[in-house]
């Protein structure tokens, strides 16, 4: 790209030598003066003049200079107009006098990063960073066990256990493995199919049980849906419903280390149907001002509950908004759990080190339903589910990789998997017989201290309750 | 790991809402005896604004020009005194405002963040319902945005026409974990602005604009704050209780006044904040008059003076000679040159208040 945008620069000045001297003469016009100082202008320039569809000149966040406003042109002239610039408040633009308007989309689309083929098979190239075995080993480990977690909450729910769960099933590796490039310092602002980030960061089984259960352990005092999991101690906000909300306290979050000078960034998940809120907008636009250390992660999994993406947007996807709002952004394969890594631990670098903004689109599949109270089948082909499932699915690629390097048994693997679902099966258990949040949880934490309405609220319940107990549930202790 | 959990919680201690205020909060907590200077209600509020962001390092304000002063010049000066890192611009996009700020106060800073119109800040309504009001409670208080503070300036000013003139406070008392407050003049506008930045709730501060240059008073210049969610009695009568709020009670102080000519004793209340509000120095003071009437600006139908008047008629329904009287807008898009029509005006009030002590 870079070379797209330096051929461009030789044919922008050989334009220029050829018209130097009458456009000299208009004197009230800024623009590039002579060929005696190329080299000058090849590297000042390329950053200044719009090489549509190419990123290279465009890629850098920094601001437009402008330069005073008396230097600006009245006149108009018929003779060439290709290398005339004018400081409009934004900065200096050149004009051109071909009319052409820039392609809906790029030429070619935006490709994906990624590290491991199918079959665990490292590419050339790829720049795999050297990850250790026991980082590898505890990766995979986390993926696994975020898979017997859905399958087991999944049964609970369809057990009529729990009300409601959400699967990660095809997407464990971009939970995963980005929670592994990141620190603990890192502010985590999840939708709500990211919990093997909870997990990778030290959320028990019995903890995420305890949620779902909505028991007096649960941290959320029982007052929201399971998933809803959130964790002070871990720096995980908790999860809300609504799509995309998350993003723009991100940014906030954000601005607040980069004022403290922390050596940490704040992370946001979001869909591909979370692209389409205003919030995505609002969250890059105000990341790219403000120069907030944040990293967007856009699960790009094909489906919006029933809408596929083609009913969602027609960008090339999500990666490519971020060069319109001047944030870097890259297009990885969500299912390659060691692409999923080094991208997002350069992106934090980045982020971090240049105090800016950086948006990652990760490249999946939604494998599970949306939710249990989804049946995908009713608008995708259940073969199409298949083929993902079975061909495509991360957890099996990154064991193929470790298997490949001998860090990895069948007997590692069934004794795991057994180990997990025990473990789950117990957790369960225990979050069943622990008894629901008492009912003073319903009016705390309204705001600081309850106020009067509240207290004259839960006065006039308590009665209510007295007079009509079967009215109320009975494990909710009174 | 060990550092790791260390970090963790010096990181989650400062998440605590800084409390650089908090030792001197309750000598604070009363308006000074009369005196101070002579400041017009945008004064009164630059004040509390330099005082928010010298008393507490960890405080910041943004929002749509901002950093110049603001179009209303509010915050003139702040940017060149605290820096454009604490004072300053925004895109112009009221989600991104408001839900930057909650991030901002979720990490245990004081976000003042100004929508420029009460009229515009239905962009960011998700963001003040689904994240803000919520934030406590559904984390079971592991996290709040407790310090953010959105500034609004709300209300008719002779001129506004649709977009420049709306009260939409009726919306956000319809949100648990929220605070509405609104000023009458710039004493309470210093006083309560402060109370609101560190309070340890999301706050909706909406300035009655038309008062920004009008209304004019001694504003004692130190650093005082005025209790939320308690009502002002600012006119003692026996006849009828009158309730209103923000820029609304300079009219109904007018209708007091005329309807005291006429041998009526008026008993003006300023509620001051809308949610929690303070029911029981209206209730008291209707058990004293047995009549309540409630002015405001915006439209009358699902407007906060029905909350009041369904509230006050459970309460004091024995008590009670007379209907409650509302005189509100129309429930009309706000008019332009229709103005003087829509607006709950002096007369409207005065005549209410004779129908209703006549009942």
């Amino acid at each position: 790209m870079a070379g797209l945008g330096m051929r461009k620069s030789r044919n922008f000045i050989n334009r220029i030598i050829s018209s130097s001297q009458i456009h000299q003469s208009l004197g009230v016009l800024e623009h590039i003066h002579s060929a005696s100082s190329h080299r000058t202008h090849l590297s000042k320039f390329p950053t200044k003049i719009p090489t549509w569809g190419g990123p290279a000149a465009l890629s850098s966040s920094r601001r437009f200079e402008s330069t005073e406003a008396e230097k600006q042109a009245e006149c108009m002239t018929d003779i060439g107009d290709d290398n005339q610039m004018l400081d409009f408040p934004g900065g200096r633009i050149a004009f051109t006098s071909s009319m052409r308007f820039i392609p809906e989309s790029p030429e070619e689309r935006i490709r994906c990063y990624r590290v491991i083929d199918e079959e665990g098979r490292p590419l050339m190239d790829s720049g795999l960073t050297k990850i250790s075995e026991e980082v590898a080993v505890k990766m995979y480990t986390g993926m696994v066990t975020l898979q017997v977690l859905d399958t087991v909450f999944y049964e609970a729910q369809r057990q009529g256990r729990i009300s409601f769960y959400v699967t990660t099933i095809g997407e464990e590796a971009i939970n995963i493995a980005s929670a592994a490039a990141l620190t603990m310092d890192d502010l985590v602002f999840p939708q709500y199919r990211e919990p093997g980030v909870l997990l990778w960061r030290g959320f028990t089984l019995q903890e995420f049980a305890n949620q779902c259960f909505g028991n007096k352990a649960d941290y959320g005092k029982g007052r929201q849906m399971p998933i809803h999991y959130g964790s002070n101690k871990l720096n995980y906000f908790t999860v809300s419903s609504t799509i995309a909300t998350q993003l723009p306290p991100a940014v906030g979050a954000a601005y607040s280390l980069k004022m403290d000078k922390q050596d940490a960034c704040a992370v946001t998940y979001f869909g591909d149907g979370g692209s389409s809120e205003g919030d995505f907008h609002a969250a890059l636009n105000f990341a790219a001002v403000m120069e907030a250390p944040v990293i967007f992660i856009c699960r790009n999994n094909g489906w919006a509950i029933s809408t596929p993406t083609s009913d969602q947007f027609r960008s090339d996807g999500v990666a490519i908004r971020g060069q319109a709002y001047g944030v870097k952004s890259i297009r990885v394969d969500g299912n390659d759990a060691l692409a999923m890594y080094n991208t997002v631990r350069a992106a934090r670098e980045m982020a971090i080190g240049e105090q800016k903004p950086v948006l990652i689109e990760a490249m999946t599949y939604r494998v599970g339903h949306h939710s249990t109270s989804d049946d995908s089948t009713k608008y995708r082909p259940a073969n199409e589910i298949e083929w993902w499932r079975m061909q495509k699915d991360p957890v099996n690629r990154l064991r193929k990789w470790i298997e490949r390097n001998g860090w990895w048994s069948s007997e590692a693997e069934s004794e795991l998997r057994i180990d997990v679902r025990k473990q789950l099966l117990d957790a369960i258990q225990v979050a069943e017989r622990v008894e629901k949040p008492p009912i003073a949880d319903l009016f705390t934490d309204v705001y600081d201290v309850p106020p009067s309405n509240l207290r004259e609220q839960e006065k006039l319940l308590r009665e209510t309750i007295e007079r009509h107990p079967r009215d109320y549930p009975e494990d909710v202790p009174l | 790991m060990a550092s790791a959990l260390r970090r963790l919680g010096s990181a989650a201690a400062r998440r605590g809402l800084s409390t650089a205020c908090e030792d001197t909060k309750k000598s604070l907590f009363q308006l000074p005896q009369a005196g101070g200077k002579s400041s017009n209600l945008c004064s009164a509020i630059n004040q509390a604004l330099h005082i928010a962001l010298e008393s507490d390092p960890r405080s910041y304000l943004f929002g749509e020009d901002v950093s110049f002063g603001g179009v209303f010049r509010c915050t003139t000066g702040l940017a060149d005194r605290y820096g454009k890192s604490r004072v300053f611009n925004t895109p112009l996009c009221e989600q991104g405002i408001v839900g930057f700020g909650i991030g901002l106060a979720a990490m245990g800073n004081r976000a003042i963040a100004e929508i420029q119109f009460a009229d515009y800040i239905f962009p960011a309504f998700d963001q003040i319902v689904n994240e803000a009001s919520k934030f406590r409670y559904r984390s079971g208080n592991q996290f709040n945005c407790g310090g953010l503070t959105i500034r609004a300036p709300y209300g008719a000013v002779g001129h506004g026409g649709h977009y420049h003139s709306q009260s939409p406070e009726a919306f956000f008392c319809h949100v648990p974990g929220i605070k509405v407050v609104i000023p009458r003049s710039p004493r309470q506008a210093k006083g309560l602005l402060l109370s609101c930045i560190r309070d340890p709730n999301p706050v909706v501060f909406f300035e009655p604009k038309w008062l920004y240059r009008q209304a004019i008073e001694e504003v004692p210049e130190e650093d005082y704050m005025l209790p939320l969610s308690e009502a002002e009695v600012i006119r003692e009568g026996s006849d009828i209780t009158v309730v209103g709020w923000g820029a609304q009670l300079s009219i109904m102080e007018q209708a007091c006044a005329g309807a005291e000519k006429e041998g009526i004793s008026c008993e003006l209340i300023d509620l001051k904040t809308l949610i929690p509000w303070d029911k029981e120095t209206v209730e008291a003071s209707v058990r004293k008059t047995g009549r309540l009437l409630i002015s405001h600006e915006a439209p009358v139908t699902g407007g906060f003076g029905a909350e009041i008047s369904a509230s006050i008629v459970e309460r004091c329904f024995l008590r009670l000679e007379a209907p409650v009287a509302r005189i509100c807008g129309l429930d009309t898009p706000f008019p332009l040159v229709f103005e003087p029509f829509y607006m709950p005006t002096k007369n409207k009030i005065l005549d209410a208040i004779k129908a209703t002590v006549n009942y």
